[in-house]
């Protein structure tokens, strides 16, 4: 989906600097929050890629105010009241009792945990088809506006590059995320030059990215 | 435009909320939770890449070996889990840098560098350094000449980029051990360059 996830080439957001004395969490509740979230997939019966679309579905200024783990903390709560493991709000009675108020506290719902096949566990699939690009091959990123998840970023949707290596078959986030199945597919490390992406005087670049077959075309 | 909950409960308070309500309900308990805490915090980190480095810059059959297979190559030092299903290694040179991403998210290689840094998540890294990475670099510390060739890496798949640095000058008396511990996480991801020893 198009969202605030989608950074790349954005502008606004300042320098970058590096703090050396930075530790793994900032604060405890950090650790916390990267456990419960690195759980939710399981507790909620979904996966990996539905918890990236999860942090998608946030809403933008809540994306930005949360932080890293308060992202995970909001995606770990999003899909277990998806999967009805929680009721939507029990989490915030919850806090706001733990707060010294006195909030009434939902009762459980029905599970509702997605049904869908996984052909294994992890990411990656052995698939028969033949690859449909080869190394060396010019490609165009195709113009998608899928509604839903996926993971080629808007700055390389249509634009012209090259397939330099072939990668391991993987399922397709735009299918797993939404519980309609794996669609495993050829994975390709595609190099787009600097100036095709962002036009004359860009920075002497390239870059490398990884699309899935069905975001790709023949130019 | 949809509001955001406008008084939400500060995020340590959800935190306590949401897993006492799944501990209650048996299906997390504090022993699993602090594990995996300690896990990131005290396993698994920089440290585990910095071996691999150290001993592909002082093992050539190794080195050959990680560049073919990384995640094999990493597998032997028992370097693997959630967030390493695909390795995949990539050289620094003096002519030639790499530096990774993941625009969309932070994906990061967990099992050989451990959760991914601040500045790594920072939005203006993810957003700029696709687009300006000599200037991104140049304010993180690292200068590059105008005839070295760049090359960014955006995670957006399952693969995970790993840099192997270039070893520099003055170490070929130095141990493995003793390279392992010059070698940052900043220089595996590709915005810094290894440094000589003091």
């Amino acid at each position: 989906m198009d969202g605030i996830h989608d950074m790349g080439g954005t502008e606004g957001w300042g320098t970058v600097s590096i703090d050396p004395d930075e530790k793994v969490f900032a604060e405890d509740w950090e650790g916390r929050a990267f456990a419960l979230g690195a759980m939710s997939g399981g507790l909620s019966g979904t996966n990996l890629d539905a918890f990236r679309h999860s942090l998608e579905r946030l809403h933008p200024l809540a994306y930005l105010q949360d932080g890293y783990y308060g992202r995970w903390l909001a995606c770990a709560e999003l899909l277990l009241v998806d999967s009805g493991v929680l009721a939507e709000g029990a989490v915030d009675a919850r806090a706001r009792n733990l707060m010294g108020e006195s909030a009434e506290e939902p009762a459980d719902p029905e599970l509702a945990k997605p049904e869908y096949e996984r052909g294994g566990g992890g990411s990656l699939r052995e698939i028969d088809d033949e690859p449909k690009f080869a190394v060396g091959d010019a490609i165009r990123a195709r113009d998608m506006h899928a509604r839903g998840h996926h993971r080629m970023p808007a700055y390389v949707r249509g634009h012209a590059g090259v397939v330099t290596a072939i990668r391991p078959a993987a399922v397709l986030p735009d299918a797993t995320a939404h519980f309609t199945g794996e669609d495993p597919q050829h994975v390709y490390t595609v190099a787009f030059e600097a100036e095709e992406l962002w036009g004359p005087g860009a920075e002497a670049s390239t870059l490398h990215i990884d699309l899935f077959e069905s975001y790709m075309e023949t130019t | 435009m949809t509001a955001v909950p406008p008084t939400r409960p500060p995020a340590p308070i959800r935190a306590e909320a949401l897993e006492a309500l799944l501990t209650e309900r048996g299906l997390v308990n504090a022993d699993a939770i602090d594990g995996l805490i300690n896990r990131f915090v005290n396993d698994v980190g920089p440290m585990n890449g910095a071996k691999v480095v150290a001993k592909a810059w002082t093992d050539e059959d190794y080195k050959a070996r990680l560049m073919a297979d990384g995640t094999a190559a990493v597998g032997e030092f028992g370097f693997a889990g959630p967030q390493g299903e695909h390795i995949v290694v990539v050289e620094n040179s003096a002519s030639s840098h790499n530096v990774v991403v993941c625009t969309l998210c932070s994906c990061y290689p967990w099992p050989l560098l451990g959760l991914p840094p601040d500045w790594y998540k920072d939005p203006a890294y993810r957003s700029r350094v696709v687009r300006e990475p000599r200037t991104v670099l140049a304010e993180m510390g690292l200068e590059l000449d105008a005839d070295v060739d760049v090359t960014v890496w955006d995670s957006s798949a399952e693969n995970r980029y790993f840099i192997l640095p270039e070893r520099p000058a003055g170490t070929e008396e130095l141990s493995e051990d003793d390279l392992a511990a010059l070698v940052t996480r900043e220089a595996m991801v590709g915005v810094a360059k290894v440094s000589s020893p003091t």
